[in-house]
Order: C-alpha cells, then sequence, then structure tokens
C-alpha cells in the first residue's frame, strides 16, 4: 500500500464556530495507481488533497484521523521527516501555472530545486537532469526553457515546467491539483496525455484532482466524488459513468458539454 | 545596454548642472572672503590686495569658467583659509566619509532583512509584537540623537568603545572599523526601522503566494522558503528606498561625525563654510552630489537584477 488515508476530518477555526471542510475522508491508493477526485469548487477536494501532501499546515486547520504514506504517519510526523518526503516522493502541481513559479528566478533553478535538497548530486548532474525532465514534458529547446523566467512562457509551457520540476526526483505519489483548468482545450488533453505517459513510464502513482469528469474518464481508473466534504461515491471510473448512483454524480456527468458533430 | 548608457550620460549632465548651480550660488550670497580671512586686521587696501590675490576681483562668469576646467581636470582651486589645493585636503578625508556611508548601508540592509524575515515568519506571535513596538521606538529616533545615545550606553556605560578614540584607516584599519561600527549604527538604526517596515509588509503579502506554496512542496524549510524565494520578490518594491536612504546616509554621516568626533567631510565642511572658503565648500557639495547620484545609479542596475521583468519590459519597446 502506497497511501492510506482513514477517517480525515478538516475543520477551520478561522471564525468564530469551526468550519469542517472534510468529513471521514478514506482513500487508499496502490504504487502506480491513478485515481480521480472530482468535485465542484468548495467540495473540499484540494483541502484533502493539500492534507496528503503534508502542505495543510496552517495553525487554524485542524486535522484529525490518518493519513499514511508508505507507513510514514503524514500528520503525526516531526517537520524534518515530511520535509524529506515533500519533493522527494511526494510532489504536487498546482492549479496556476501562472502564479506558481517564483518570478524571479530561473526556470532550471526552480526545476532543480528539490534534486538540490533531496540529493547531493553536483550542479553538473542537476543541470542534465533538470534538462532531461524539461524534454520528457515535451517542450522543445529545453535549453532555453532552463535559461528563462517564467513570464517568458506561456501557460501551457509553465505548467510542463511545473510537472518537470515535480518528476525530477521520480517520486511515488504525483497529486495535481486541478492542473488543467487554467489552460485552454488542446493544452489540457496534451497534459493529460502527459501524466498518462508519466505515469505508465515511472509507474508514479497520481492522484488527480479535477471538476472535469472528461478529463478524469480519460485518465483515471478509479474516482472519488466529493460534495460538501463528503465522499458521496468512489469505484471504478467506467462503472460510475455508466452507473451513477448518487443523484449529484449524475448532474456532473450531464453537466460535460456533449460534443455531436453528425447532429 | 542602451539604457544604462543613457543613465550614464545624463548623470554626468546632472552633475554639471549641481556644479554650475553650487558656484553661482555661492557668489549670490553675502559674506566676503577676504574680510573673513583677514578679519579685524582688514584695511581697504589689504583687502583690495587679498581679493587680488585670491581672483575675487575678475568677474563672476570669467571664474566660473577657469574654476570649471580646474574641476574638470580634478582641480578644485586652492582653498582660502588653508592656502592648500583643495583636492589634496579633501581626498583624506573622503574615504572617512564614503566607508562611514557604505558602513551604515550594510549594517542597515543587514538589520532589516534579518529582523524582517524573523518577524514574518512569526507574524502575530509575540516575538512579531514586541519587534514592531521596538522597531517605532528605533525610527523616531533621529541619527545624531541615538549616537548620543549609543555613546552613552556602550561608550560610557559599558565601555565597549572609547568615545572620541578615533583611529584613522590608514593607522589601524582594524581598530578604525571597530570605532566605526557606532555612528554607523547611529545611521542605520533609524533607516532600518523604515526599511524594516517595508520589507516586513512585502514578505508577508508574498508568503501567501502560490509560489510559497510551490516552494514547501518541494521539502524548503520555512528559513529556505523565505530566503531564497520570498526576499527577492519582497525586496522589489523596497529598493527605491534603499536608493534614497543610501543618498540620505552620505547627509546623515556628515552631521553624525561631529557627534562622534570624526574628521571627515562634515568637519572640514562646516569650518569651511564659517570660513566662507568657498573652493572647499564647492568641492564637497560635488562630491556629494556624485555620491549620491552614482548611489541611485547603482540602485537602478540593482532593480534590474532583481527583477528580470523590467529588463524584458523595455527591451520590447
Amino acid at each position: 500500500m502506497l497511501l492510506h488515508v482513514e477517517d480525515l476530518n478538516i475543520e477551520f477555526h478561522d471564525h468564530i464556530v469551526p468550519e469542517t471542510v472534510v468529513y471521514d475522508f478514506d482513500l487508499d491508493m496502490e504504487e502506480g495507481e491513478i485515481v480521480g477526485l472530482v468535485g465542484e469548487s468548495g467540495s473540499g477536494k484540494s483541502m484533502s488533497a493539500l492534507a496528503i501532501a503534508g502542505l495543510l499546515s496552517r495553525h487554524d486547520a485542524k486535522k484529525r484521523g490518518q493519513i499514511l504514506f508508505e507507513g510514514t504517519d503524514i500528520l503525526g510526523c516531526p517537520r524534518e521527516t515530511l520535509r524529506g518526503l515533500q519533493g522527494d516522493e511526494i510532489s504536487m502541481v498546482f492549479q496556476e501555472p501562472m502564479t506558481s513559479l517564483n518570478p524571479v528566478k530561473k526556470i532550471g533553478w526552480q526545476v532543480e530545486e528539490a534534486m538540490r535538497i533531496h540529493t547531493k548530486a553536483t550542479p553538473e548532474e542537476r543541470k542534465r537532469r533538470a534538462l532531461e525532465v524539461l524534454s520528457h514534458v515535451d517542450l522543445d529547446d529545453p535549453e532555453r526553457v532552463y535559461n528563462s523566467y517564467p513570464h517568458q512562457l506561456s501557460g501551457g509551457m509553465r505548467q510542463r515546467v511545473m510537472i518537470a520540476a515535480a518528476m525530477i526526483n521520480t517520486p511515488k505519489l504525483l497529486i495535481a491539483d486541478e492542473p488543467t483548468t487554467a489552460l485552454d482545450v488542446t493544452v489540457q488533453a496534451e497534459i493529460v496525455k502527459l501524466l498518462k505517459h508519466i505515469n505508465k513510464k515511472h509507474n508514479t502513482a497520481i492522484l488527480f484532482i479535477s471538476h472535469d469528469l472528461s478529463l478524469v474518464r480519460q485518465l483515471c481508473g478509479r474516482v472519488l466524488v466529493m460534495k460538501g466534504g463528503y465522499v458521496v461515491e468512489s469505484g471504478n471510473t467506467e462503472e460510475i459513468f455508466n452507473n451513477p448512483k448518487e443523484d449529484y454524480t449524475k448532474h456532473l456527468i450531464d453537466s460535460i458539454p456533449k460534443v455531436n458533430l453528425d447532429e | 545596454m542602451n539604457v544604462v548608457i543613457k543613465k550614464i550620460v545624463s548623470s554626468i549632465l546632472t552633475i554639471l548642472v549641481v556644479a554650475c548651480l553650487v558656484f553661482f550660488a555661492f557668489s549670490l550670497i553675502p559674506g566676503d572672503p577676504a574680510v573673513a580671512k583677514l578679519g579685524t586686521q582688514a584695511t581697504p587696501e589689504k583687502l583690495q590686495a587679498l581679493r587680488e590675490s585670491m581672483g575675487l576681483n575678475k568677474p563672476v562668469a570669467v571664474r566660473f569658467m577657469e574654476w570649471i576646467g580646474g574641476v574638470l581636470k580634478g582641480d578644485f582651486g586652492t582653498s582660502y583659509s588653508y592656502n592648500v589645493p583643495v583636492t589634496g585636503l579633501i581626498a583624506g578625508k573622503l574615504p572617512v566619509t564614503v566607508i562611514l556611508t557604505l558602513y551604515s548601508f550594510i549594517l542597515m540592509i543587514v538589520m532589516s532583512v534579518f529582523i524582517a524575515i524573523l518577524a514574518a515568519r512569526y507574524e502575530n506571535s509575540h516575538v512579531d509584537k514586541v519587534i514592531q513596538i521596538i522597531n517605532q521606538v528605533i525610527m523616531s529616533v533621529p541619527p545624531f540623537f541615538g549616537g548620543i545615545i549609543l555613546t552613552l550606553i556602550f561608550g560610557l556605560g559599558l565601555h565597549l568603545f572609547a568615545p572620541g578614540g578615533y583611529v584613522s584607516y590608514d593607522i589601524n584599519m582594524g581598530r578604525f572599523m571597530g570605532y566605526m561600527f557606532w555612528p554607523a549604527l547611529a545611521i542605520a538604526l533609524p533607516k532600518s526601522a523604515m526599511a524594516f517596515s517595508l520589507l516586513y509588509g512585502g514578505l508577508i503579502t508574498e508568503k501567501k503566494k502560490d509560489y510559497a506554496r510551490t516552494a514547501y512542496s518541494r521539502g524548503n524549510s520555512t528559513k529556505d522558503v523565505f530566503y531564497k524565494h520570498l526576499l527577492k520578490n519582497a525586496c522589489i518594491p523596497v529598493v527605491t528606498f534603499f536608493g534614497m536612504a543610501l543618498a540620505d546616509m552620505i547627509a546623515g554621516s556628515i552631521v553624525i561625525e561631529q557627534v562622534f568626533g570624526i574628521p571627515g567631510l562634515g568637519r572640514i565642511l562646516l569650518t569651511s563654510i564659517q570660513n566662507r572658503d568657498y573652493p572647499v565648500v564647492e568641492a564637497i557639495i560635488v562630491c556629494i552630489a556624485i555620491l549620491v547620484i552614482v548611489s541611485n545609479l547603482l540602485v537602478d542596475v540593482l532593480y534590474r537584477i532583481i527583477d528580470p521583468r523590467t529588463a524584458v519590459a523595455e527591451g520590447d519597446k
């Protein structure tokens, strides 16, 4: 078992009345598996993902339950242990490629960062590896990208850079939090294809968070549907698509625009 | 590159304008150097003879052309009261003022960056609150008063340095720097407090941005996130302030030299004004103008280095 999440509850205490955003979240993931997490904005999917990545450290957020990554207790372990996993075993790609990169640092520096933190590789080795991952995410002219600043790249290119940076240490788990939402449709399809390819090549497990069911259907074997902090339905993607049990899931499926050129 | 050359040309023009203004201003203000020099012994004949030997009887325009011609060659004329070339007189003092200014500037940057990161890391904690209060106090203490307080506490009280025990840099560099720490601190403190406020605000804004979260997701420690990611971004709006502070510190060092008994440009400037020793005053003002302009130029270059987006925006034009 790569990841075991049991009874995860997340509460925010930033108002007078505590607000629970995730209730009794359970998730098991095997190595190399791709799991989709779908739901509308505010359904708690991003919060669950941040908690799994150990990034929900706001002190007004109370977390209960258990998150085990290869036996390491993410919620209970010391910060140093967690940092040892972050960027090395667990990586994350975020929704906004425009703002998720540091605007004043060169791409190469940012792509290499996780390698600089977690390995003893020499600068030459790091650069070679960075150029390698940049070319793996289908960026033409990796050398130029390496020496660019984020503002010199398009949104799609930046998201590829984010994926390259996340993959530099070949993590076991990649959490992609709405990685395609801010991109246009053709680029979305390419990013999904890229994630699929990464999964096949490195056997990296991917937790794919999206509100776009059609993308989830293309990528994920298993899916969890969230609403209002609860997981309302989960199981094999095709089964859920063909036979949704919950009304909410039906609504989500019905809201996918259907394109039929024959009509 | 073009931009840098343009800046340098405009800086040289600015220095020339300052030189002209300084010269004519001293021709307009009342007071006669010959009278100041002779004092009670002044008789009309002696005054006339002295004016002639000083070249003061020539028309202003002629004197200006002679002076500016000399300035361009690095010759600021002869001091009225010391009868030695002004260039030599100032050359010994200028390094003291320049070192004091740079010393203060470096202290300001180190203190403000270090403390702003400390406070921003522990935002809303007791550490943060205490720092904010101390900061408010320090911000409102002018350098000359801060200098007196430092002398009182660390010099006379704790004997960490001997007040008035200035050692010239060409005699003992180590003791010189040790003594200069205190005046530099006096100048740097109020400026650090202002820089702190600006940096702190920037860091608080930057730490909530998406790229900070990305940095954490790669396994960075909080300290590394602040120093390697947030600091550079938070510095962008503060660089302008650093430039103004540097210019201000040159003026500040002239005042603080009096408090700590340092024979820099400040002391010679004051005595020269009293003696109507215009060549010396003019030379010092031109020197200070050059320092201010050069520091502004450096800040401009620094700004370009820190924020890569400025360089591109200008390249696009």
